[in-house]
């Protein structure tokens, strides 16, 4: 039994909850509508009352669970312990159990368990994405949607999807006696859209001498659906990874987003907690996954003599899931720190959300429009010329952002300036 | 059920987005931070974003019999924003502006829904503050926190919400709008309406705009921390600072079972077996700061303290104060249910009631952790239970009796902070008879003779 599978494993959790409305402070959708529906408190009141029987899980409840970002502010603020996102995860399952996903989220989660149907798709989608989206003027790589399908507004910047997908035919980067054997969990977003992070993160392994497997089979991390309620696909997702990863004969698995690390990390195992077969396996590679900053830093001690020069002032926008969901905040300020040239300046609150929350904003642009605009506004104060993160979806929600704004910053992840950083040096 | 005229008018009022009125976005407004008390959802909520449209509101509600309770951020600990008989909740979180800071008179204006906290970041660019602390200063509104009279840390040398408000504006029951007090430090033109409204719960008007004083923020402060092996060293230790001429701007104790869970929790470098430990913060120019921390110091150590120590940095301060900002957070996680109390006796009984406290725990068996402000005789008893168990909870509602009883007996009174609201209603005719309780339902019906404003509060319909 799982949180997933039976919501009154969050019986206890909401108890928990002594009301004291903390959360009100740091709650992003809070702050941006001032509706207790959208912050912890409301909505584990309204859960409060379904458990004591006082108010049935209608679909109109059901819907109001999916008011939050699961960006952990509240866990983190409450003084009484309270883990919502547990909550919330067993809530959107219940809800889903009760009343059915929403048709487009459900259609969403059959492609991505059909990888080999996504990919196609992506793929085609690579190829059309003229007749779908509108350039951005002025700038070589973005586009808005031509038509609003109704599904995410057409203001939403997107980067252009990859003609071929970062992980068509990878072979494995070899090295000279290797000093450990990785491989790389890649992750849709940088599959699909940012195949530049994908280099740089090969990059970044291969100048640090770890030998780079990226097996085929992987496929999403199931985190989309697993947020949703989607029990099902999440598991049958999570299988699929640890069924690729077991067999590829890696020592560690190096992740570059925020949402597949917590995935690894966390969610597998407690989706898998009945499992006699793939429980196990979960826990091992829990405990064999690193975010790649964490990597860097913390397992192989990346290279910081042969660094070249990169004069440019840089913030750092700490990703929700790496921040609170992973306790990884230091190393990728380390990285930046450690690249000469580079000069750190933080912003107001790197860690309050930027809004993506992955179909969070698909549900709620306008919300996650309104706490991207507070993101906005705090780099709008920082005099700096790029904006580094460490998560693909973080990437593109502040990159559209910066787009729509106006502002002239660049949007990259840590190991790109990293990479960027070794390039010069073996040029020189 | 509601009147759908009364609805189809306020929308046509407010807009639609300002009028919320689907059950799933009004249950979340049926409770506060209140524990154990009963739920009730209201029929309708407001969002007003004027004067004018909550006037508008009023005249409606009004017309049509409907109760109004008035909501900030709904952080009160005593059921006061609890829609008992439905209605219509109006909340004032979209009426958010700080309207003027004016650095030569010292003072704002603010509307109700700026959190209170916002207008210490307006006024720091003046180098001023706005002295009222309580611990919601990240959460509460203005309108609440005046609405409560809240209390906080710095009462003992600063005093609270309501050596703090000059002035008002206000929508009464009729709908008419007034304006009361002014900028001027000195005005007996009339009743002190502003005062009646200070700590009005809600009941009386609803307050639509805020005149408040601030102060010039405290060059430096020091903090120190002093452990007792014994009650009464620390009760008399809390005397002779105050007989030495010294006001600290806070004086904070926790008892021994509040340090056990702290240290549980936070892994503060406390002793298991310490009685009470002090928290003691003086603030003021450098120079006045240094003596009286060492005056403190001084005095602790002579008083029998087990050991005194002064924080040098703002590193070491945040160090001491770890353990009393975690005493509610520490307790909170011991048990579900937190039963926050803020009985209030005179400074010179901390001790005495510390002891009475202790005793009813025993008596009930229930663990009480207590803390507060030493300073100003305001506890914080806290029961740790489980609203689910109702045999304790039954003798939960025991020892709250005894509690209150308790602290009038010593002069005290029924609440230092938290207010009446809901929760305490019963209680009155404890601390103001039979003639007391009749003398508020002159004043509630002399302004409110319809009971539109938050009823079931307080006052009690004869
Ligand atoms: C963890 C915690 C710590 C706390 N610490 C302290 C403390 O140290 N000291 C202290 O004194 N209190 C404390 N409180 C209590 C609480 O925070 C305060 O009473 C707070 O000021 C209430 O503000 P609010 O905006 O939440 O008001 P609400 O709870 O929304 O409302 C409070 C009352 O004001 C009325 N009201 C609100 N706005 C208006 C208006 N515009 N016109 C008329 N009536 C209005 C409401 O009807 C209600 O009766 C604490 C509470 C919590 C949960
Ligand atoms: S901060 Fe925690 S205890 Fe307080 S209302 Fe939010 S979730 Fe509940
Ligand atoms: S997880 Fe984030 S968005 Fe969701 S309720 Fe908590 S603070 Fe708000």
């Amino acid at each position: 039994m799982s949180i997933y599978s039976d919501f009154r494993l969050a019986r206890d959790e909401i108890y928990k909850c002594m009301k004291c409305g903390n959360c009100q402070e740091v709650c992003p959708l809070y702050l941006a509508t001032r509706k207790e529906v959208t912050v912890a408190r409301g909505k584990i009141g309204l859960l409060e009352m379904f458990v004591t029987g006082e108010a049935e899980m209608t679909a109109g409840m059901a819907e109001r669970m999916s008011y939050c970002t699961t960006c952990m502010a509240c866990n983190e603020k409450c003084p009484c312990g309270v883990r919502f996102d547990q909550i919330l995860l067993a809530a959107r399952a219940e809800g889903a159990r009760r009343h059915g996903l929403h048709p487009i989220k459900k259609t969403a989660f059959t492609m991505l368990r059909l990888q080999r149907f996504f990919n196609f798709g992506m793929k085609t989608g690579g190829k059309l994405q003229g007749a779908i989206f509108r350039r951005v003027e002025g700038r070589d790589y973005g586009a808005r949607m031509r038509v609003d399908l109704g599904l995410l507004g057409q203001k939403k910047v997107f980067p252009r999807l990859a003609e071929k997908p970062f992980r068509e035919n990878r072979p494995t980067v070899y090295v000279q006696k290797p000093k450990l054997r990785a491989a790389f969990f890649t992750g849709c977003m940088i599959n699909y859209f940012y195949a530049d992070m994908g280099e740089a993160v090969l990059g970044v392994l291969k100048h640090n001498n770890v030998e780079v497997l990226i097996p085929e089979a992987q496929g999403c991390c199931g985190t989309p659906a697993a947020v949703n309620g989607d029990v099902a696909s999440a598991i049958e997702l999570a299988r699929r990874n640890l069924r690729a990863f077991e067999d590829c004969g890696a020592e560690a698995i190096v992740v570059a987003c925020s949402s597949c690390g917590s995935a690894w990390k966390h969610s597998f195992a407690r989706l898998l907690e009945d499992d006699e077969v793939y429980g196990p396996l979960a826990a091992k590679w829990a405990a064999r996954t690193y975010d790649i900053n964490e990597f860097l830093v913390r397992v192989i001690d990346y290279d910081r003599e042969n660094l070249g020069r990169i004069e440019r002032k840089v913030t750092y926008h700490d990703p929700c899931h790496l921040r609170r969901g992973q306790n990884i905040f230091q190393e990728p300020r380390d990285i930046l720190r450690s690249i000469p040239g580079v000069e750190l300046i933080e912003l107001k609150r790197p860690d309050r959300c930027c809004g993506m929350a992955g179909s969070f904003c698909i549900v709620h642009p306008d919300l996650a429009d309104k706490v991207l605009a507070q993101k906005m506004a705090d780099v709008a104060q920082t005099p700096v010329q790029t904006v580094a993160t460490g998560c693909p979806a973080c990437r593109l929600q502040l990159w559209s952002g910066l787009i729509n704004t106006g502002l002239p910053q660049d949007a990259v992840h840590v190991v790109q300036l990293l990479n960027e950083s070794y390039e010069k040096a073996a040029a020189h | 059920m509601l009147n759908k005229e009364l609805v189809k008018a306020l929308t046509e009022l407010l807009g639609k987005e300002n009028v919320l009125t689907e059950p799933e976005d009004l249950m979340n407004y049926a409770f506060d931070a209140t524990a154990a008390m009963p739920k009730q959802t209201p029929e309708l909520l407001v969002t007003p974003r004027s004067t004018e449209q909550v006037a508008g509101v009023i005249k409606l509600a009004r017309q049509y019999g409907t109760p109004i309770y008035p909501r900030g951020s709904g952080t009160n600990l005593c059921g006061a924003t609890i829609p008992l008989e439905r209605g219509i909740v109006l909340m004032t979180l979209e009426m958010n502006k700080i309207l003027e800071v004016d650095p030569e008179n010292l003072t704002a204006w603010v509307e109700p829904g700026v959190i209170i906290q916002s207008l210490n970041d307006a006024a720091a660019e003046y180098g001023l503050m706005y002295p009222p602390d309580p611990g919601t200063v990240t959460t509460a509104t203005m309108g609440g926190s005046v609405s409560m009279c809240s209390g906080g840390l710095r009462g003992l040398k600063y005093g609270v919400t309501k050596h703090y408000i000059m002035g008002m504006e206000v929508v009464l029951s009729n709908g008419e709008v007034i304006k009361w007090g002014g900028k001027t430090v000195k005005n007996v033109t009339g009743y002190d309406l502003t005062a009646l409204f200070t700590g009005g719960e809600g009941t009386l008007g609803i307050l639509t705009k805020l005149l408040v004083k601030l102060n010039p923020v405290p060059e430096a402060r020091k903090s120190l921390l002093a452990v007792f092996d014994d009650l009464d060293k620390a009760g008399n230790t809390i005397s002779a600072v105050i007989r030495g001429k010294i006001i600290p701007a806070t004086m904070e104790i926790m008892d021994n079972t509040t340090i056990r869970t702290v240290k549980k929790f936070t892994g503060a470098d406390l002793p298991e077996d310490a009685e009470a430990v002090i928290l003691i913060e003086v603030d003021g120019y450098r120079e006045t700061v240094e003596r009286e921390a060492a005056m403190v110091e001084e005095i602790c150590s002579r008083s029998g303290a087990v050991s005194v120590t002064a924080a040098k940095t703002d590193e070491e301060r945040d160090k001491l104060w770890l353990a009393r900002r975690n005493a509610l957070p520490a307790l909170a996680q011991v048990k579900p249910t937190t039963v926050l109390e803020d009985a209030t006796v005179p400074r010179s009984q901390i001790t005495s009631m510390l002891r009475a406290i202790r005793a009813i725990a025993h008596k009930y068996d229930l663990p009480i952790g207590t803390f507060g402000h030493a300073g100003d005789g305001n506890l914080h008893p806290t029961i740790l239970t489980d609203v689910r168990n109702k045999e304790e909870m039954e003798r939960v509602h025991k020892a709250v009796d005894e509690i209150f009883e308790a602290a009038v007996k010593l002069g005290g009174t029924l609440s230092g902070e938290h207010g009446v609201g809901l929760g305490k209603a019963r209680y009155l005719p404890l601390e103001f008879g039979p003639a007391g309780v009749e003398v508020l339902r002159w004043v509630k019906e002399a302004f409110d003779p319809h009971y539109l404003f938050n009823p079931g509060k307080i006052v009690l319909r004869g």
